[in-house]
Order: C-alpha cells, then sequence, then structure tokens
C-alpha cells in the first residue's frame, strides 16, 4: 500500500469534499468509486455519490440497487477484493425526484402547501428527469450529507461536462427561479383567478397567453403561488450549497481520457472553474496507453525473426508500431492538456487490462490512482 | 499466413434493415457518453450525402464540433454546407426558443416583447423542460419538406448528434411531457406533432452507438428497454465502435505465447503487445456477442481507426465503412 498522501491522496489531502467531473466515457463514476474506496482502505469514512442516469455505480459496487440513501459496500467483499482497510466505504445512487420531494416536506410551511406543490403537473415534472434538477439535487444531497458530518470525505460523480453550466448553476438558478419579483407577479395573477388570462391585464400576461395556452398558464402561476411559502428556505439552501461548493475543504478533480475530445471538454470546464473561482485540485488522466520503449523497425523484426517465422513477425513488429504511435498520441494529448490548464497536478492512470466493472477492477484502479508514480507535478 | 480477419458480418436481416435507415427523414444518435456518437453521426450523414440525400448532421450540445471538423469556422445559430449534399448545424436553446416564438405568435415584435421581459427570462429559464422542447422543436422543423424557417432549404434526412442516454432520452420525451401538462393550446399542439413525428417509424429511427465493453454494452441493453417502456419505441439499429480486428490465428497467437519464453528484451515487448492486443479483440467480441443477444436491435461493427477522432480522413474513412454495413 502507497502512503496515504500519494498520487491523488496527496490532491484530496485534508479535503472533506471531492467533485469529480468531465466528459462522458472517461471513468469518472468508476475514478469517484476507487478515490472513495482508497480513502477507505486508508481508514477514513468515505461515501461516494453518483447521479449518472444509468446504473453504472451499483455494477461497481455489487450492489443490486442504490436507493437515495447511503448503502455499506460489505466489508467481506471489500476484503476480498483487496481493499480491506480500517474504514468504511459507503455509496449512493441519487433519486433526484425523491430528494426534491424531500425538500419540499421540509420546507412546506403547512400541509396543504406541502400537498399542492407535490400534485402540481408543472412541479412534477420539474422533479422529475429534467436536465438540471438532478443536478441541483445531487448539490442538495451532497450538502446535506456535509452538513449530517458522519462521514470523512465525500467523492461526488457528475454528469458528463456538457452539463457543467446546469450542475454549477443549478443552486444558483433555483434561487433566480424564486426571485421574490417572479413570485410576486406570478401570485398576484393567480389570485386574481382565471378571469385575469381572459382580460389580460398587460401586453406580456396577453402574450404568453397567447404564446403557452392558458392552462400551462394557470398551472404556472399555481405553482409559483404554492412555492410561494417556501421561498426563503431554498434560497438559504442554494447560498448555502454554493458556500460548499467554494469552500477551501472543497476539491474539483477533472476526469478525461487522453482522447482530443475528452480533453478538448476538460479544458472548457477547466475554464468554467476558473471563471467560477471553484477550488480545481488537478486532473486525472484515465486509460492512457503505456509508453513503448523498446526498439522498432530492422531491429525488431531481427529479433522478432529469432522467434517467429518471418511473416508472423512482421505482423507482430507492426503491432508494436501501432502501439507506439496511439501511446505517442495519448501523451502528446496529455502534455497539450496541462500547459493549457497552467500545469495543474496530473494523474496519470494507464489503460488496465480489462474493463474497470467490478470491486477487483476499483482495487487495481487505485492502486495506480493512489500510487505515487502516478502524480506528475 | 492468415489475413488479418474483418470484423464479422452482420447478417442479411441486418443489412436489409440498414438500407432503410437512410430512407428516414430523421435519425436520432444516442448511446452511453465517449463511444463516439459525433463520430458516427458525422459518417452516417458522409454516407447518407454520398447516396444523394440532402443531409444534415444537427449537433445539440452548443458545440460545433462537425463544423469545424470539415473544417469551417463556426457558424453560430446557422446551417453550413460542409460537404456536397452534406450540411452542420448546432442548436442553440435560446436561438431556438425565440425562433419558435416569433413562429408561435407569429410576430417578431411580440416575441421580442415577451425576451425583453425579465419576469419571462426567468420563467422560461427555469421552466421545466424548456430547453429541451424547443429543441425537439427545432429538430422536427429542420426535418420538415415544408420548412418553417423562410428562404430555408430543404432536407431528405436530419442526422441528429443527441446527448448521451439519460438526456437523450429526456430531450426525446420532452415534448410528450409538455402535451401532458399543456392540454390545450398552441404549446400542447405543437408539441404533440412533435411527438407524433419522433415516434412514428416511417419517418424517425433511433440509434445507439456502443462500445464494445462491458458497461456501454449494459448501457445499450438498458437503453433498448427504457425506449420501449417509456416511449413505446424500438430501437432501430446499433452501430459498435472501435471494433478491434482479429489480428492474429489460433495458431498464431500459440507460436507468439511459446516464442516469448526464448525471446530477449526487444523481442519481448512487442510479444507482449501482441498477446494484450490479442486479448482486448477477444473480450470485445464476447461484449459484442453479449450485445447481439441482448438487443432486438441489428447490430452492426464499425472498426478501429488509426486516425484521430473528427479527423476529416477519418470520417471519410468511417462512412464508407458505415456505408458497406447499409
Amino acid at each position: 500500500m502507497s502512503p496515504a498522501g500519494a498520487g491523488v491522496g496527496r490532491l484530496i489531502a485534508r479535503k472533506q469534499v471531492v467533485i469529480c467531473a468531465g466528459s462522458g466515457g472517461v471513468g469518472k463514476t468508476t475514478t469517484s468509486a476507487a478515490i472513495a474506496a482508497g480513502a477507505a482502505a486508508q481508514g477514513k469514512s468515505a461515501v461516494v455519490l453518483t447521479i449518472d442516469p444509468a446504473k453504472r455505480l451499483a455494477n461497481s459496487l455489487g450492489l443490486p440497487e442504490l436507493g437515495n440513501e447511503e448503502r455499506q459496500v460489505d466489508p467481506v467483499r471489500l476484503e476480498a477484493a483487496g481493499l480491506g482497510g480500517t474504514g468504511e466505504l459507503w455509496a449512493m445512487m441519487l433519486d433526484a425526484k425523491r430528494t426534491f420531494d424531500d425538500l419540499v416536506v421540509t420546507h412546506a410551511p403547512d400541509e396543504a402547501t406541502r400537498d399542492a406543490v407535490l400534485a402540481n403537473p408543472i412541479y412534477r415534472e420539474l422533479s422529475n428527469a429534467v436536465a438540471g434538477s438532478q443536478e441541483y439535487m445531487a448539490m442538495e444531497k451532497l450538502h446535506e450529507l456535509h452538513l449530517e458530518g458522519r462521514y470523512d470525505l465525500l467523492v461526488l460523480d457528475t454528469p458528463p461536462t456538457r452539463n457543467a453550466l446546469d450542475f454549477l448553476d443549478a443552486p444558483r438558478r433555483l434561487a433566480r427561479f424564486i426571485d421574490s419579483k417572479s413570485l410576486a407577479f406570478f401570485r398576484a395573477s393567480s389570485k386574481a383567478g382565471l378571469g385575469i388570462f381572459g382580460r389580460g391585464t398587460g401586453l406580456l400576461f396577453s402574450v404568453m397567453k397567447k404564446a403557452t395556452g392558458v392552462d400551462l398558464l394557470q398551472d404556472l402561476a399555481e405553482f409559483f403561488n404554492s412555492f410561494g411559502g417556501m421561498t426563503d428556505g431554498f434560497r438559504e439552501r442554494a447560498e448555502r450549497v454554493e458556500a460548499l461548493l467554494c469552500d477551501s475543504r472543497t476539491t474539483f478533480l477533472l476526469v478525461t481520457s487522453p482522447r482530443a475530445a475528452a480533453i478538448e471538454e476538460a479544458h472548457y470546464f477547466a475554464r468554467k472553474l476558473a471563471a467560477e473561482d471553484l477550488p480545481f485540485g488537478g486532473v486525472v488522466a484515465n486509460r492512457v496507453r503505456e509508453p513503448v520503449r523498446g526498439a522498432g523497425g530492422g531491429r525488431l523484426e531481427n529479433e522478432l525473426t529469432k522467434v517467429l517465422d518471418p511473416g508472423l513477425a512482421v505482423k507482430v513488429a507492426g503491432n508494436l508500431e501501432e502501439q507506439r504511435g496511439l501511446a505517442e498520441r495519448d501523451q502528446h494529448n496529455l502534455e497539450q492538456l496541462r500547459e493549457r490548464m497552467g500545469r495543474k497536478p496530473l494523474v496519470v492512470v494507464p489503460e488496465l487490462a480489462g474493463d474497470v466493472h467490478d470491486l477487483e477492477g476499483l482495487a487495481a484502479m487505485g492502486e495506480h490512482l493512489f500510487s505515487a508514480g502516478a502524480l506528475r507535478s | 499466413m492468415a489475413a488479418t480477419v474483418r470484423p464479422r458480418r452482420p447478417p442479411v436481416r441486418t443489412l436489409i434493415e440498414m438500407a432503410d435507415l437512410l430512407n428516414r427523414r430523421l435519425v436520432y444518435v444516442t448511446g452511453k457518453g465517449g463511444v463516439g456518437k459525433t463520430t458516427v453521426a458525422a459518417a452516417l450523414g458522409l454516407a447518407a450525402a454520398r447516396a444523394g440525400k440532402r443531409t444534415l448532421v444537427c449537433e445539440v450540445a452548443e458545440q460545433e464540433r462537425i463544423t469545424t471538423a470539415f473544417g469551417h469556422e463556426p457558424a453560430g445559430f446557422s446551417e453550413v454546407e460542409v460537404a456536397p449534399d452534406l450540411s452542420a448545424f448546432s442548436i442553440d436553446p435560446e436561438a431556438a426558443k425565440q425562433e419558435w416564438l416569433g413562429h408561435q405568435l407569429r410576430s417578431g415584435r411580440l416575441a421580442s416583447v415577451l425576451n425583453s421581459s425579465r419576469i419571462f427570462q426567468y420563467l422560461t429559464a427555469a421552466a421545466p423542460g424548456l430547453a429541451e422542447v424547443v429543441t425537439m422543436g427545432k429538430i422536427w422543423e429542420l426535418a420538415q419538406l415544408q420548412r418553417r424557417t423562410k428562404s430555408a432549404r430543404p432536407y431528405d434526412l436530419v442526422v441528429v448528434d443527441a446527448p448521451a442516454t439519460g438526456n437523450g432520452l429526456a430531450l426525446l420525451r420532452a415534448p410528450r411531457t409538455f402535451a401532458q401538462i399543456a392540454k390545450v393550446g398552441p404549446i400542447g399542439n405543437h408539441a404533440k406533432t412533435i411527438h407524433d413525428f419522433t415516434v412514428d417509424p416511417r419517418h424517425s429511427a433511433v440509434i445507439a452507438v456502443a462500445l464494445a465493453e462491458e458497461m456501454p454494452v449494459n448501457e445499450t441493453i438498458d437503453l433498448e428497454g427504457r425506449l420501449r417502456d417509456q416511449m413505446g419505441l424500438e430501437l432501430s439499429h446499433v452501430f459498435v465502435n472501435g471494433v478491434l480486428p482479429e489480428r492474429f490465428s489460433a495458431a498464431e497467437v500459440e507460436a507468439i505465447a511459446f516464442a516469448n519464453g526464448d525471446a530477449g528484451p526487444v523481442a519481448r515487448e512487442a510479444l507482449d503487445a501482441a498477446l494484450i492486443a490479442h486479448e482486448r479483440g477477444k473480450a470485445q467480441r464476447t461484449q459484442v456477442a453479449r450485445l447481439r443477444r441482448g438487443t432486438k436491435a441489428p447490430v452492426a461493427v464499425l472498426p478501429f481507426l488509426l486516425t484521430p477522432e473528427l479527423d476529416l480522413e477519418g470520417l471519410q474513412e468511417l462512412s464508407r465503412e458505415v456505408e458497406r454495413r447499409l
């Protein structure tokens, strides 16, 4: 076992919240899980939260279904996979709808309001599978777990960076959404009842009616009206979530592969983090092809013909040259990435022999993540 | 010496169904993140254009990866011809919203009244699914022979480079969701028109891109089930991207493994690399077989290319591979 502060361990030392971001397919979920598992092996009580719509972490952790509550990964299974230690590993998969419902229940001033909101068709859509709400609820859950203080380390797996804006803006957007002025507008119109839509109290309203239809407008007005009683609670929470994201005990890790498109996305995300003044800890590059070190060309073919028939020797040498080219491309891409990111610490995880989709895979990945040689700073 | 074996040919049924794909008006390309959806969408577009279809490849991620891959400057919210019969376009939800409002109100002036209202801005920024429904509305508009956009040219086929599985499904569902919320009125009616078009197999197809790896295969199988359960839609095709060739015959692998014992360090690196490549290829074929068992949709494999992704030469090569399977 490497020392606790090696590799990615150095980037998360003294942190309480680690947020893994990056584009799709770069291994964010497995990286998040491997970081939490590594921290647990080193004695921490760690929880990994995933909001990925596909239930991948459940696969990775050998849990048949992750609910909206954290579940502990069986220590016996961890031990068997070589991840045993003195800490605890917990995992949860976020159920955005339930998190949202719980929030409404918490903040509703009375039962009537609660029921009105939960039954409102606009709310039901807002809380269910609309892009943005999932991201917001992930932040909310992160905040809740942080408040509870049961864990030493919270690791959050995020949706792909193309939703980056959504996920960073979500708390702020909600705060704006329930901004008192727009609410007041709708509450006034709602109080006046349907009549107001018919007569039209201004150009704005009549235009909106024309664009949307009466039913939708009324649903919206009712939604805003019943939501009104909860604005302060929601706004306060949104502000606290934002404060948590900016906290010095929080760190953002960008996960990428060495492929050009993923690097493009990582760079985009790094600019976003900088613009928002969020704590950017470093980059984890997964599935980096190992450099080919030995000779190629005539010398290699000569050596190979000593042990293989010539035709096969040519094929085997050709395969190595292909690998060399691909590995060089990876190195080149990574170097460009580092330059564009102001030479932030980079943790390199080589391409592993098999897919990572179980605890053994997480253990293999963790060895690389937490090894001293992985960190290039 | 055994020649490099190409990935297994799809069965005849697959070939017939593939030919049908380009006769739709709308092909919606989704799949797990990082599997090469954009590349496959662009290659499909190139293949369609070569078959004589006026084709548009449409991105929804507020990026212009396809436009720039063809060597064009980012074009903002406008359709750019990037190759003969092939155009590229990237949907900006904000611009799509304005355009949609203009159509809805039949007046650009009224639309700008709304758009200059702060309350309306708040409302639409937060309105659940509005960005999705106007994005789908724009996709629908692009796929109509009678375009609502003045002086816009019609396309025979629109290929959508859609978001990854979860968000891709949410986008696809958005028009129906809106139609259900706004039971009557212009939004509801228009949303229903869009929904009906996207689920009509005569007009539209949803295809998935996958990789021959555990997680993407799981997600593709899952996607087929969710499409069926949530939308009553059948996944039309699956393209497996980046499939390695079967480089070495069984006898060759045996010879390589045997040689490894006697080889010096220079040769050993190459022999090890050959064995790893062989194992990777084998693992991939197992995954492709699992995908074929797990999905009803026909599965076609596309070879791993050495060209960098989204490179024009690479796209041409991939499009010829797609063509071979059409």
